[in-house]
């Protein structure tokens, strides 16, 4: 525990309170085409447990703390980098009528170009 | 020294971390500008990662001899669970998303409950209050990690019917306060008081229940009803991550934590709402089980008609809406779907795609199947946005898709699927239903609207009907030229 980050009860319980209220507010307006993502974008977020994680095992101090730390480590790991894999393949699919124009005028250009040269 | 600004950089990473995570998030609410917000969310947590190493500059003195096994440790654990689950994030299908979060999921939720099992065992809370936080997040978070596992198995068919037997929600009930009961004991010993057994059987005792408790209040749920419980369960793993953090004396795992923790319940009560599930009957009631449905005969036939003739129909038609279903996804048509809609749109026909909030495995799943067929978002529109179009529109082509159309929702109170908002496609001028053969929908329910006048069925695949289409269209512009 190191003196930048100590918080106390009640501290604690207005960082909830916020954070929470944060969440709420964030998430209700996120329209149902969007749902899917979000559902795996907030599951990378709690990925974060992966520096709890970090945390716990590199202050280990037996055998038993080590090997369960590096579980926690190795769920943390996979909850953070399969979350953020899964939510940008999603995303990055989602595309507007405009966007696929311009995408289709950069590969007409493309095809023209070596035949102009 | 080195010491302190190790800590302030740990701390002010932290720092920024959670306020990339907001704002990431709060970009994801348009599909628009949410590639870059879950890309601003990625920057935060690989920050937060790097930083983390800093610890090593100050850990406890008991750790200091193994620390370079520690961080051994860590470097394996991180690019092993890395590695492996960023390859199967990469290479799962999309129809199998659903699963795949829960799995993710879970392992969010054993790494929470790992946490914890580390504090508890060695006997590292600072008081009771850390102690009672650190039991409860790790009863949530064991709960979630056992009860995703099984969402998995549910919804990668390993395992399939639900598993009900007589008593079983007693025992459920039974076991969660035997949970509670041995968490309590672990206090008492700890503070000092009387012991019944000694602390680490106590600890073992307690992951064992809560783990237990965990497989047994997922087991009843249908199938159906499991994007909803994935919805909790990550919901769940956000709170026991919150509370970890709070044990750790970790704002940016508290606030992080917390927000998917909010933000999970809300996502969770919009999908129970529009299944037309309450969140306790979801999680108490199997569906369909408290009410016995009387199966009204539905006058009139199911008229067949060939794909070809549906095709060229739209063809000719002024504005067609596609309400597509999971049947779609399964015979993996929307390629061709897309394809085929590029040609009626060619054609000069307006072409809209209807989404139900429940089509597919999980509200927004049909969003990102159509996505990644390349159907542009605008062209995708949600049913409070379209319902009102149906009866303006010449044609609808209901593919796959059953009870999100089926009438009865709004009239036979009987139906277990009364109440439920459904797409008005039997208001359409016409409808086509590509549908594999004569069968009920998900929820068992017969369909009036394939019965309707106005209603013809075209069977078969969905993808080998819209491959007929696609020949039919192209065959036809062949012709005229």
């Amino acid at each position: 525990m190191d003196s930048y980050t100590t918080v106390n009860v009640f501290a604690g319980v207005y960082i909830f309170m916020l954070a929470a209220f944060a969440g709420w507010v964030i998430i209700g307006n996120v329209p149902a085409i969007l749902h899917t993502p979000l559902m795996s974008g907030s599951n990378f977020v709690h990925g974060i447990v992966v520096v709890g994680g970090l945390f716990v095992l590199l202050n280990a101090t037996n055998a038993l703390e080590q090997s369960i730390g590096f579980v926690a480590v190795l769920l943390g790991a996979g909850n953070a980098a399969g979350g953020y894999a899964v939510t940008v393949r999603m995303l990055e699919m989602f595309k507007s009528s405009n966007d696929e124009k311009a995408h289709h005028a950069k590969r007409r250009h493309a095809v023209h170009h070596p035949k102009r040269a | 020294m080195l010491i302190s600004i190790s800590q302030l950089v740990t701390a002010v990473t932290g720092f920024v971390a959670a306020l990339l995570f907001m704002y990431g998030l709060k970009r994801m609410s348009s599909p628009a500008t949410a590639a870059s917000g879950i890309r601003v969310a990625g920057a935060g947590m690989l920050a937060a990662v790097l930083a983390a190493f800093l610890y090593v500059f100050n850990v406890e003195s008991g750790a200091k001899p193994h620390l370079f096994v520690n961080l051994t440790l860590a470097v394996v654990a991180l690019s092993v669970g890395g590695a492996i689950a960023w390859w199967s994030g990469k290479t799962v299908k999309m129809t199998a998303m659903p699963q795949m979060i829960a799995v993710y999921n879970g392992m969010g939720g054993g790494a929470a409950g790992a946490i914890a099992a580390v504090e508890l065992f060695g006997n590292r809370a600072n008081g009771v209050t850390q102690l009672v936080v650190t039991l409860f997040g790790a009863l949530i978070g064991a709960i979630s990690f056992s009860g995703s596992l099984i969402a998995w198995a549910k919804l990668d068919r390993v395992l399939k019917a639900p598993l009900q037997f007589r008593g079983q929600q007693i025992l459920s009930a039974a076991l969660f306060l035997v949970t509670l009961a041995v968490g309590g004991a672990i206090v008492v010993s700890v503070a000092g008081g009387p012991q019944l057994l000694p602390v680490p059987g106590l600890i073992c005792l307690f992951f064992g229940c809560a783990l237990v408790f965990g497989i047994l209040m997922t087991l009843p749920i249908g199938g159906a009803d499991m994007p909803v419980v994935i919805s909790i369960y990550n919901a769940c793993t956000g709170i026991a991550v919150g509370l970890e953090g709070y044990v750790l004396q970790n704002p940016a795992l508290m606030i992080a934590g917390m927000v998917v923790g909010a933000a999970g319940t809300l996502l969770t009560v919009l999908m129970a709402k529009a299944m037309n599930r309450t969140v306790f009957n979801v999680l108490f009631k199997r569906f369909g089980a408290d009410k016995k449905h009387k199966r009204g005969v539905v006058a009139g036939n199911e008229k067949p008609v060939e794909a070809s003739d549906a095709a060229i129909d739209m063809r000719y038609a002024k504005s067609v809406i596609i309400v597509p279903g999971y049947g779609l996804a399964v015979s993996q048509g929307q390629q061709k779907l897309y394809d085929f809609v590029k040609l009626l749109v060619a054609a000069g026909v307006s072409v809209k795609f209807a989404i139900h909030p429940v089509a597919g495995r999980m509200p927004g799943q049909m969003d990102v199947l159509l996505a990644e067929a390349g159907v542009p978002y605008d062209m995708i529109f949600q049913l409070a946005d379209i319902n009102d179009q149906f009866a303006t529109t010449d044609v609808a082509l209901v593919i796959g898709a059953n009870d999100v159309v089926n009438p009865e929702a709004r009239t036979d109170k009987s139906s277990p699927i009364y109440g439920m908002p459904i797409l008005n496609a039997d208001k359409a001028k016409k409808i086509y239903v590509v549908k594999r053969g004569q069968g009920k929908g998900y929820s068992g329910v017969v369909n009036g609207l394939f019965y309707a006048d106005n209603c013809f069925m075209v069977y078969g695949d969905a993808s080998a009907v819209l491959g007929t289409m696609l020949e039919a269209v192209k065959g036809l512009g062949a012709a005229a030229a």
